[in-house]
């Protein structure tokens, strides 16, 4: 069995992102971007990659990076998940550079993990291990594809063979979509130009699934964080907020909504853990880990979310209040990388129960 | 740091478990500190991590070795075994430990009276001194396996005149003395599973008091928390209801629609990730004992466990319409997976009320874990005499 629980070496990571992300993040930031989708989000990327390292975290020191594994990056996306901080770090440092460095890239890797440069996957941001489909001219919605560099998009090559391709940004047309979490703005990508072969063939096959197969089992790391920070405001305010002369938090019916919630949490927290562990490790029950990940922490952040704001009364219904930030990048994690339906037809097929 | 697979060959080696009879090969188990390996040398442990007890049961899993009857002794082996090594004499720990292992001696738990379930501090059982022995009278109830049992653990009455937190004293009781009347409760499944169990002039030496007089709270709680763990840890993927459910579906075609198939596969993903859960909950405890975290896996084992015996019989309507056998017996083990889907569906009802309620465990999250405020309690600070019952 995985180990399940964090080691100090990731435990010094995580008060390291919590401390440059409270330095570098307002908290009104997250809201702001509904208003102000332009507002220039590179200063809190440049502090996270630049003193961190977390660009490269993924990547080997050989290629200039950290050298580090899928463990550190999730408990990195559990600290991002908390703030939902606008960086391209799950589509970028871990999808985008899983598939680089899958497909055998030398050459785009260093700059992505000196944090220079940034990358996306061009797929559309619902794609999963084994059933995406190369892209013909325009594809949507992309996350990560707004303001990178490179776009790394699976295509049809000659005889029908795939071929992963590199493009620079000004190779593709990439349009802002209005989007339900303005935090991990999407995009309609459109590639015209011929761009530069990565990969070919099975390959570029495995680029593509390693890399959706890294952010399944690594998206359930942010949805964990999310939640967590949805169940730990949520009992401060219960603990505060006074109604019928008693703070709410001593009413039994809250107080079982919130025992509830943190069971729910607990067990967030063991699939999160299994997935990113058994990536880690390679083990060969990962893909099940994957699924069951997926299954079940994109529900369970939905829910974190909503009771949170249930539980705030009119305060959480407020623009003011982050629960809404929080809530809508808990709805849009739910459906990115496959939604829990999906994933549970998937896993069906891992462990040998057939739907007929 | 001891080489656990070593070790284990070493016992395989000595005591072939094809041979072996059960309670021997037990026995050397024991010796050989692969019990618990979390338990102190010369406890049946090593001193190592609980987490790397499975090292051990892997192995002793794959060649068939015999292995401790849980079924018959849970109270035995997830509940007196921990209280007794964090806080019994070490006279006890070597009277009662080995035994208890290799199953010879069965364990009950007389905890629970009619006006003492999920309060279970306001137990009025009274224990009066006697020279060097303790004089016992009271009426337990729902005491599981009482008519199978060799000693009970016993929580009593030991001071009426202070608040009832503090005036309750645990014991070890052997169930052969005079005094002690065992009653058979049928209960929902047609079975008497459990006990009514009259203590009259019950005569406790006091060297089998576990702990300080006075301090009986304190203890129980170990066993509780300890108690908690022993149910919501299931070890292996499919263990348990789900397992039922998942091998019926696979061996059998008829059963598969497209409505069955999306709460099989939620109910899948569930009881994983609660097992996960209760895996990283083990890897967490290390050498430590539980805590009040422990609930939170004993609330998901019982929603999950009735939840899914239920679906196990709208899974084969015309088979969920039958009954095994109504006819009351007094089973050997209590085993919750046995007979039936009916059985099953029924005694998973027990799962959200034994061992504390479903509700008791969502109020010890709220107020241990989490730190909201404690529930209005108009016996605080009160004497237990004083207390209107
Ligand atoms: C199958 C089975 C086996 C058992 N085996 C044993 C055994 O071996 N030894 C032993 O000692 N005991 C045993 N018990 C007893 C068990 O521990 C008690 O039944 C349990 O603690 C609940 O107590 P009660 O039955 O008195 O219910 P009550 O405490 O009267 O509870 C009734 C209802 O009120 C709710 N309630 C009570 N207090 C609160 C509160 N503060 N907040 C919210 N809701 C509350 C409960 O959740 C429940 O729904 C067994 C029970 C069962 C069902």
């Amino acid at each position: 069995m995985t180990d399940l629980l964090y080691t100090d070496v990731e435990e010094s990571l995580r008060s390291s992102v919590r401390s440059t992300l409270q330095r570098s993040l307002d908290e009104g930031l997250a809201a702001r971007l509904y208003d102000e989708p332009d507002t220039d989000t590179s200063p809190i990327w440049q502090a996270l990659a630049g003193q961190i390292g977390l660009a490269g975290l993924l990547v080997p020191e050989s290629l200039g990076g950290v050298g580090a594994g899928p463990r550190e990056a999730a408990v990195v996306l559990e600290e991002l998940g908390r703030t939902v901080a606008p960086v391209p770090f799950l589509t970028s440092s871990v999808i985008a550079t899983t598939a680089l460095l899958t497909a055998g890239d030398e050459e785009h890797l260093p700059a992505l993990a000196a944090g220079e440069r940034t990358a996306a996957l061009v797929l559309p941001w619902t794609a999963r291990r084994g059933t995406w489909a190369c892209v013909q001219g325009s594809v949507e919605p992309v996350a990560g594809a707004l303001g990178a560099d490179l776009l790394v998009v699976p295509t049809t090559g000659e005889g029908g063979v795939t071929s992963l391709r590199a493009y620079e940004s000004g190779e593709v047309e990439v349009e802002a979509i209005t989007s339900l979490d303005m935090t991990r703005p999407l995009a309609r990508v459109t590639v015209r130009g011929e761009g530069v072969e990565i990969a070919s063939g099975p390959t570029a096959e495995a680029a593509v699934d390693a890399a959706l197969a890294a952010g399944a089992a690594l998206l359930p790391s942010e949805q964990l964080g999310l939640a967590q920070w949805c169940l730990e405001t949520t009992v401060e305010y219960a603990k505060t907020r006074v109604q019928f002369a008693r703070p709410i938090g001593s009413f039994q019916a809250i107080k079982h909504r919130l025992a509830d919630l943190y069971l729910l949490l607990v067990n967030t927290q063991a699939a999160a853990r299994h997935a990113a562990g058994t990536l880690a490790d390679d083990d060969p029950d990962q893909h099940v880990a994957q699924a069951v990940a997926q299954a079940f922490c994109g529900d369970a952040a939905v829910r974190a979310a909503e009771e949170a704001l249930q539980l705030h009364g009119g305060i959480g219904m407020t623009w003011e209040h982050p629960v809404h930030t929080h809530l809508k990048r808990a709805k849009s994690d739910q459906l990115a990388l496959g939604t829990p339906e999906r994933h549970r037809a998937d896993l069906a097929g891992l462990v040998d129960l057939p739907a007929s | 740091m001891p080489d656990l697979q070593q070790r284990v060959d070493e016992l395989l080696e000595s005591h072939d478990p094809e041979t072996t009879p059960r309670a021997i090969f037990l026995g050397a188990q024991y010796d050989a500190g692969l019990a618990w390996v979390h338990f102190p040398e010369g406890l049946g442990g090593l001193g190592l991590s609980r987490g790397r007890q499975s090292e051990v049961d892997d192995r002793l899993e794959a060649v068939g070795a015999p292995r401790p009857d849980v079924a018959r002794n849970a109270i035995g082996l997830g509940m007196a075994a921990p209280t007794m090594v964090a806080f019994g004499t070490p006279e006890m720990q070597q009277r009662y430990l080995r035994p208890l292992f290799a199953c010879t001696e069965i364990w009950c738990q007389l905890f629970s009276e009619p006006g003492a379930g999920s309060d279970l501090a306001a137990v009025a059982t009274r224990a009066v001194p006697d020279g060097d022995e303790w004089v016992v009278d009271g009426q337990k109830v729902w005491t599981s396996g009482a008519h199978n049992a060799d000693f009970a653990i016993l929580v009593a009455r030991t001071d009426t005149s202070v608040p009832k937190h503090a005036g309750l004293t645990y014991f070890v009781l052997e169930m052969n003395v005079p005094g002690i009347e065992i009653r058979p409760l049928r209960q929902i499944t047609g079975e008497a599973e459990f006990n009514e169990v009259f203590l009259s002039g019950v005569r406790i030496h006091d060297r089998n008091r576990v702990g300080a007089v006075g301090e009986g709270w304190k203890v129980a709680t170990t066993t509780l928390n300890n108690e908690r763990v022993a149910i919501g840890a299931g070890n292996e993927r499919e263990a348990g209801q789900i397992g039922v459910v998942t091998q019926r579906w696979r061996r059998d075609p008829c059963v598969r629609t497209p409505g069955n198939h999306a709460e099989l596969m939620q109910w899948w993903v569930e009881t994983e990730v609660t097992r996960l859960a209760g895996e990283r909950l083990r890897q967490g405890l290390e050498v430590g004992q539980p805590g009040p975290e422990s609930s939170a896996m004993k609330l998901a084992f019982a929603q999950q466990a009735q939840q899914v015996s239920g679906f196990a019989l709208e899974l084969a309507p015309e088979e969920g319409l039958t009954y095994h056998d109504w006819s009351m017996v007094r089973p050997e083990t209590g085993s919750l997976l046995g007979h039936g889907p009916g059985f099953r569906y029924l005694r998973a009802k027990g799962n959200s009320i034994e061992g504390g309620t479903s509700e008791i465990m969502r109020n010890i999250i709220a107020e241990r874990v989490l730190g909201l405020p404690p529930e209005h309690r108009p016996d605080k600070g009160i004497a237990f005499k004083d207390v209107p019952r």
